[in-house]
């Protein structure tokens, strides 16, 4: 072998792309630690907590008023209309905003050390309720579903933003060498309204977008062999073009090449990988008992497990589309059903992680784009959506257990005391994972981009 | 010592009454207090105060200083600390007392400004880019034998200044191929390399470059690039995503290349080929461009919000893909690195704001012909008629006069709306009284109207359905034929007293303008029941039976014409003290599925009434009635009023049989998204942040300061607009365009960030280069092959691509040009290129998308939001160039997004290009990609001679172009001999199609197969 065929094999592993990546993340301020691959791992600016999230993503938004914010005055109103002042410059999806008010359907119970408040709904979050920083006074700017989860997603209510997701593999790139770093299931009802927006790379490399994995048959797609090729002709096939490809490579020294050796590398481990991440029969029975997981059964509980499998693995991001929160009408019959649905392995999810150890660098978020009115919509069985105050909480990474932060006011309608805007969340859990949130830039179209646009305030109390 | 200070301080003002000089007075005030966070390096609230031109713009909040008026002035209140708001210096000590009032006396005195002290502006305007291009002369180099064409020139003096050399060129094979790629997009075939391989003429090359030229693939290759700006794509996106008929614009776009259609006036058609005189369909089609907006139907949107919404995003596709300007920037704040005020984003944006959003009945050319036909024979026959009747003209006047007051007379009330019931769709009242339906469409909706009055003896009730220019094909419906369906209507009373005692009042009989025979309704509607559910006369909205409605679909054109009915009441209502009255407009007739295209809602209505009594409905159309009314009209509307009034003449029964036969020829029309112009000019204000809900000052059409001048005396619309973009001295225009064809040969544009040419782009690495092909491509008429011929004649283009340390050392990413780039082809020639290796690409160019394998689980929920379809192409069209693959916007096509293609959401000029396991993955194992492996297999042992190395070699040109190394032929063989030995049993030659499917399998997938080398 000649020594510039040599030089090229053993030093240029690096391909064009991930060049010039590197020259970004230098002048991003992100170090790149990764050598050859764009997704990598990569050091935060500073030590962080969180070193993966699990984003359990309620989409439609489901009802503050009946799971978390216990609102007794809202009942002592129902059926009245709310004070004119609370309505000015407010606009509604549906409903004419001067509706009448509509108290909480379900009964409240204390639960945890604190006496926190839960709803009946939600028997199985109520015993993990000191592992919880819950917030109360989440707030948005959208009031629709395809922006308000846009927001949420990507930081920004129009198209074209990169995703949550994107921004964390783009940050700090990928544990593992055989999974995707940025993972989505969808369990609920539908897809949700922003799409495949809600995980895309937006203007960052396309290596950050999330990968769609089911949960039933292949993850990824194209990820069997096809009918007509077995694994002896697959392997033989994945020699042959590494044998072809490095040849090629040898005659014409371009280094992408030897990426695209790696990729075909990659891939044939994934074929290996994936399947087994999926076959949670080999779980114990006591687990899928917690989660309430069925082998070959798909639900909202399999994700919830396969995602705790994902980040064993070194998955960097994991979000599960839960779309199915949406209720306008049937409010009773549907929360109750979506809780049932859900709460049992969120609850399982977090306890299984603490078990492991794994709960202090991973990070488990719940929540949805947006609240639900406190104004009935129809007769007296349904809510409008509400950007001005709902609640979410995180589990792990460094988030205050036990914590209830911020109140909305009487009614649930507005933030009554310690506000937290979408970006602050952001902002906060970038923060958790190393990142200063103002230096996490891409820079696109002369300008430097963040997850957090121009806004975004680290919330401290959250954090320990 | 305080008062001292003050005294002193004093001593250096000026005295009072005295003229503040800006220099010696105010600007130290600013340098010291202000700037830091108004000024070059940051501008807060959008406001800058060291330049002259955007001080007196003013910020985010608008206008700071108002000249003569300090306490109007924002600048001297927020210093003075008076009002609301924070005082400034913001955090900062306020400032002294004297300061202030230097300010406001300047204000006072006019705040006079001398242009010589605002250096900053100057230097904005001088960045290369905002200077209209001029051709510079050629450079001198060292080596002039290598030099071809000018390009040459420049490439090859900065390759000498940083003493690179050139690489040789390429292997002809390796050139056919990255030329066939290049301009069609599609690998060349055996026989057109054989032929260039065997061409001895000094000009083979050049043939091949005509050749390809006049490819009807050019404009495919071309047009896909051009439709990542127009940001293309078949379906609405948002959540409900729904199909929507835009392909009539891709072909445009295609056929524009083909034609070589001049940039400049592709341009031009795109943002305004409706203004054009006598604008064809094609430049209405092309219009198509700035209606590639998402669309946002979701439940309870209010549609202005997104209207605005899709106007940024077509400011966002000019900036990005014809100005080559960021200037979404501007949206909610002056530019903080361009010198485009926001009131300067929102000129731009008054011009496109005053249009209408509607679809355009579209007819391919055979059957514009076929309606040409028809509209002749009409007239034929209408003038025979008239031919054979002298006192025709006589007839009909004695008619009008009779028809002319045999209508009673209509108040339109003022309606409310019950948001309630109309299930998440919005009406917007217009100011004829009508409503018009928007936003979200449910498919079965009972919307209510209130009219609260006083008025007495209402005996009847009219309904006219009104055609809207935001409404498909023109309406009066919603549904995508713009069609609709009452399925009852219903009328309530209670006094206005108690709005609670409500009464139904029957409705005793009803007449319409078109009554037509019972249907059943097309499948689209299909609603999951087993019911039969039909459309029909106006007896139909009447009889309590929710099965049935009066439809409207007279066929095509015909359909999307205004209709009336009249519902009488059994009992006449009104109550001198108040009567509220409940009309319901119940619409069940649309499908089951409210997220899809099923809605057969009404679009606009609107709603009067009469105390006549038993009134009819008027059986002329509102047209006719309108003419017959005028004082006078041309013989062309004479026409038009006996078109209708041939219709009520018994005598010409036959004659009027006809014609409706003629018009039930008349062909079905495809739609096309368009834009219109409004008749009544839409104020623009600026928003202040964005925000549609906080307009500020009004904006008149205008264009930007720091770069050409509107020409004069043309009138402010969006024509003048596309002819200020592509005037000569436009500085971006051409040369971001050029660039990004440079960008499309060369991996990388002389400037890198092809869509933002402004002060924060990127070097350019050859930036006369850049000017010289700019001002080339406007002088040689903005002919884009042209350009194309130019580019790929150069040496530089046809250099190698060979890699060598050295050049991987000194110029990684290929900026100089020493070598020929290697890159992995664009997503759709991932697959054309497949496609055509394998024999099986169906060349056909244009048409509607197709649908080629894909998974059927992302179509359905939960992976996509609603149901969509995918009927998978059992037939040839399963293997169209990837282009025509129908794209959704939230599920894109896997294979393809695999590989980097944009879904469609904004514009993009430019692609990231990954490598990644799910693109091994896709051309491993995807349904297609396997098909196209076996079809080679086959292709190679019908066509690719005896021997298995004969075939091999044959198979590899398919795919490679060039012929394999002895070392590559023995790799594959070898691969080949193991696979037959494995499949021996399987029987002769099923065996070895398996093991060649193998080999081609391996072709297919080699990184040089899906790269340009």
């Amino acid at each position: 072998m000649s020594t510039s065929r040599r030089w090229f094999m053993q030093e240029c592993g690096v391909g064009m792309g991930a060049l010039a990546l590197h020259h970004l993340m230098a002048e991003a301020g992100v170090a790149a630690t990764a050598g050859s691959d764009p997704l990598g791992p990569k050091k935060p600016h500073f030590d962080g907590k969180i070193k993966r999230v699990i984003y359990l993503f309620m989409a439609g938004a489901p009802s503050h008023l009946e799971l978390f914010d216990n609102k007794p005055q809202l009942a002592k109103f129902d059926g009245t209309l709310p004070p004119p002042e609370l309505l000015k410059g407010y606009r509604a999806a549906f409903i004419n905003p001067n509706s009448t008010l509509l108290g909480p359907k379900f009964k409240f119970n204390r639960a945890g050390k604190n006496g926190t408040e839960i709803s009946e709904l939600l028997p199985h979050t109520a015993k993990i309720i000191d592992d919880l920083t819950i917030v109360k006074s989440m707030s948005t700017d959208a009031f629709n579903h395809a922006p308000g989860q846009l927001l949420m997603n990507t930081g920004n209510m129009i198209f074209g933003r990169p995703s949550f997701g994107s921004w964390v593999t783009y940050g700090l790139g990928s544990e593992s060498r055989d999974m995707p770093a940025f993972v989505v299931f969808s369990t609920g009802k539908k897809g949700p309204s922003g799409g495949n927006s809600c995980w895309g790379s937006g203007f960052l490399p396309t290596v950050y977008s999330g990968v769609q994995f089911r949960n039933v048959g292949d993850p990824v797609l194209y990820l069997s062999n096809p009918p007509g090729i077995d694994e002896q002709l697959q392997q033989e096939t994945f020699a042959t073009l590494k044998n072809m490809n490095q040849l090629r490579l040898e005659a014409i020294g371009d280094p992408e090449i030897s990426t695209r050796i790696s990729s075909f590398e990659m891939a044939s481990r994934m074929q290996v990988a994936a399947p087994e991440l999926m076959d949670i029969r080999k779980e114990p029975k006591h687990i899928l008992e917690a989660y309430g997981a069925e082998p070959g059964k798909p639900s909202f509980a399999n994700s919830c497990l396969m995602a705790r499998r994902l980040v064993e693995r070194g998955t960097r991001f994991v979000q599960i589309f839960h779309e199915a929160w949406d209720q306008h009408g049937q409010l009773k019959r549907d929360l109750a059903a979506n809780c049932q649905d859900t709460d049992q392995a969120c609850a399982a999810l977090v306890t299984d992680l603490k078990q492991r150890g794994m709960l202090d660098d991973t990070l488990v978020l719940w929540g949805g784009e947006f609240g639900r009115t406190p104004m009935v919509q129809g007769g007296n069985d349904g809510r409008d959506h509400h950007p001005n105050a709902f609640t979410m909480w995180m589990a792990g990474g460094g988030f205050k257990p036990g914590l209830v932060y911020g109140e909305s006011d009487d009614l649930g309608f507005n933030v009554a005391k310690n506000k937290v805007h979408v970006h602050d969340l952001h902002a906060t859990i970038l923060n958790q994972m190393g990142f200063d949130h103002t230096k996490l830039t891409y820079k696109f179209q002369g300008r430097n981009f963040r997850l957090t646009d121009v806004h975004g305030n680290v919330v401290r109390e959250l954090i320990s | 010592m305080q008062r001292s200070l003050y005294l002193l301080a004093f001593c250096l003002t000026p005295a009072f009454g005295q003229p503040v000089d800006f220099v010696r007075d105010v600007q130290p005030i600013f340098v010291k207090s202000c700037n830091g966070c108004h000024g070059e390096k940051s501008q807060q609230a959008a406001l800058r105060l060291d330049a002259k031109a955007l001080a007196l713009a003013g910020g985010q909040s608008g206008k700071v200083i108002v000249p003569g008026k300090a306490t109007d002035s924002t600048l001297y209140q927020r210093v003075a600390g008076i009002g609301e708001q924070a005082r400034m210096p913001m955090g900062g000590k306020a400032l002294p007392v004297e300061q202030v009032d230097i300010l406001k006396r300047w204000i006072e005195q006019g705040a006079n400004w001398p242009d010589g002290a605002s250096a900053s502006t100057a230097a904005i305007k001088k960045h290369w880019a905002f200077i209209a291009p001029v051709r510079p002369a050629l450079p001198a180099v060292k080596n002039t034998p290598w030099v071809r064409t000018p390009i040459d020139r420049f490439i090859l003096a900065k390759l000498e200044q940083e003493s690179l050399k050139p690489s040789s060129m390429a292997a002809k094979t390796t050139l056919l191929r990255r030329l066939s790629l290049d301009l069609t997009g599609l690998p060349p075939s055996i026989e057109e390399i054989d032929a260039f391989l065997k061409d001895p003429s000094p000009r083979a090359y050049e043939k091949q470059v005509d050749r390809l030229l006049a490819s009807p693939h050019y404009g495919e290759r071309w047009g896909r690039h051009w439709l990542d700006a127009a940001r293309y794509a078949d379906s609405d996106g948002f959540e409900k995503d729904k199909q929507r008929s835009v392909w009539f614009y891709r072909d445009w776009v295609i056929n524009a290349f083909n034609r070589d259609l001049p940039y400049n006036k592709f341009l031009t058609e795109q943002l305004a080929g409706d203004l054009l005189p006598n604008a064809t369909q094609e430049q209405k089609v092309a219009t198509g461009f700035l209606r590639n907006s998402m669309i946002n139907e979701e439940g309870g949107v209010d549609p202005e919000q997104f209207r605005m919404e899709s106007m940024f995003d077509r400011m966002e596709a000019i900036g990005k893909g014809m100005l080559g300007v960021t200037i979404q920037c501007a949206q909610c704040h002056n530019h903080k690195f361009d010198p485009i005020t926001q009131e300067e984003y929102y000129k731009i944006f008054a011009f496109l704001n005053n249009s209408s959003e509607g679809s355009l009945a579209v007819y391919a050319p055979e059957e514009e012909m076929q309606r040409a036909n028809i509209f002749r024979k009409i007239r034929e026959i209408e003038g025979e008629l008239q031919h054979r009747t002298p006192d025709w003209k006589t007839r009909m006047a004695k008619w009008e006069a009779a028809v002319k007051s045999d209508q009673p007379e209509w108040t339109v009330p003022k309606l409310s709306i019950d948001d309630i019931s109309t299930g998440g769709q919005k009406y917007i009242i217009q100011p004829d009284g009508s409503v018009v339906a928007a936003g979200y469409a449910p498919t079965k909706v009972r919307v209510k109207f209130t009219i609260k009055t006083n008025a007495t003896n209402i005996r009847a009730f009219r309904l006219e359905l009104l055609n809207d220019p935001n409404l498909p094909l023109g309406g009066p419906g919603r549904s995508i034929k713009g069609t609709g369906a009452l399925t009852e209507f219903e009328v309530e009373v209670a006094p206005a007293s108690d709005p609670k005692k409500t009464r139904k009042i029957k409705i005793a009989s009803a007449t319409a303008d078109l009554n037509l025979p019972e249907r059943e309704l097309d499948a689209m509607y299909f609603d999951k029941s087993t019911k039969r559910r039909v459309t029909g006369p106006i007896d139909y909205a009447i009889d309590g039976n929710d099965d049935t409605a009066w439809g409207i679909d007279a066929g095509p054109s015909l359909r999307n014409q205004p209709r009336k009915a009249v519902f009488v009441l059994a009992e006449p209502i009104g109550d001198p003290n108040g009567l509220l009255i409940d009309v319901y407009l119940k619409q069940s007739h649309g499908g089951w599925n409210s997220d899809d295209n099923q809605t057969h809602n009404l679009g606009r209505t609107r709603l009067a009434y009469t105390t006549v009594e038993q009134p009819k409905a008027d059986p002329l159309p509102a047209k006719v009635r309108e003419l017959i009314s005028a004082s006078s009209r041309t013989p062309q509307l004479d026409q038009l009023v006996f078109s209708y009034w041939r219709t009520t003449v018994n005598e010409w029964a036959e004659a009027n049989r006809q014609i409706d036969e003629l018009w039930r020829q008349h062909p079905e029309s495809e739609s096309q998204l368009v834009l219109a112009e409004r008749e009544d000019i839409r104020k623009t204000s600026l928003l202040i942040r964005g925000d549609f809900l906080k307009p500020g000052r009004a904006v008149e059409p205008g264009v930007p300061a720091f770069l050409n001048p509107l020409p004069p005396n043309a009138p402010r619309n969006r024509l003048t607009f596309a002819q200020w973009l592509v005037d000569r001295q436009a500085p971006t225009t051409a040369r971001a365009f050029v660039n990004r064809v440079w960008q499309a040969y060369f991996g990388t544009g002389l400037v890198a960030t092809s869509e933002d040419l402004g002060k924060q782009s990127d070097t350019p690495s050859h930036p006369e280069l850049l000017d010289w092909l700019a001002v080339d491509f406007m002088e040689q008429g903005w002919s884009l092959k042209k350009l194309h011929k130019q580019i790929v004649m150069s040496a530089t283009y046809t250099q190698s691509s060979q890699v060598t340390p050295e050049l991987l050392e000194k110029d990684p990413a290929n900026r100089l040009l020493a070598r020929a780039p290697r890159l992995r082809v664009e997503a759709e020639i991932v697959r054309d290129i497949a496609l055509a290796a394998s024999g099986l690409l169906n060349p056909r160019v244009g048409g509607p998308s197709v649908y080629p394998p894909s998974p059927e689980f992302l179509y359905q929920p939960p992976v996509s939001y609603g149901p969509k379809i995918w009927k998978e192409e059992k037939g040839l069209a399963r293997y169209r160039r990837a282009m025509y693959t129908f794209s959704y916007r939230s599920v894109p096509y896997p294979a393809l997004q695999n590989f980097d293609a944009p879904n469609g959401d904004s514009s993009c000029v430019r692609r990231s290009r990954s490598n990644t396991p799910l693109q091994a993955l896709t051309t491993l194992n995807e349904p297609l990609f396997i098909e196209t492996a076996r079809a080679l297999a086959q292709t190679a042992m019908r066509e690719g001679g005896k021997t298995d190395k004969d075939r091999l070699s044959y198979a590899f040109r398919r795919v490679l172009t060039r012929t394999p190394e002895p070392k590559e032929t023995t790799e594959l063989l070898a691969l080949l001999d193991r696979q037959k030995a494995r499949y021996a049993g399987a029987g002769g030659h099923l065996g070895e199609v398996q093991a060649w499917t193998a080999v081609s399998r391996v072709l297919l997938n080699l990184d040089e197969a899906i790269t340009k080398e």
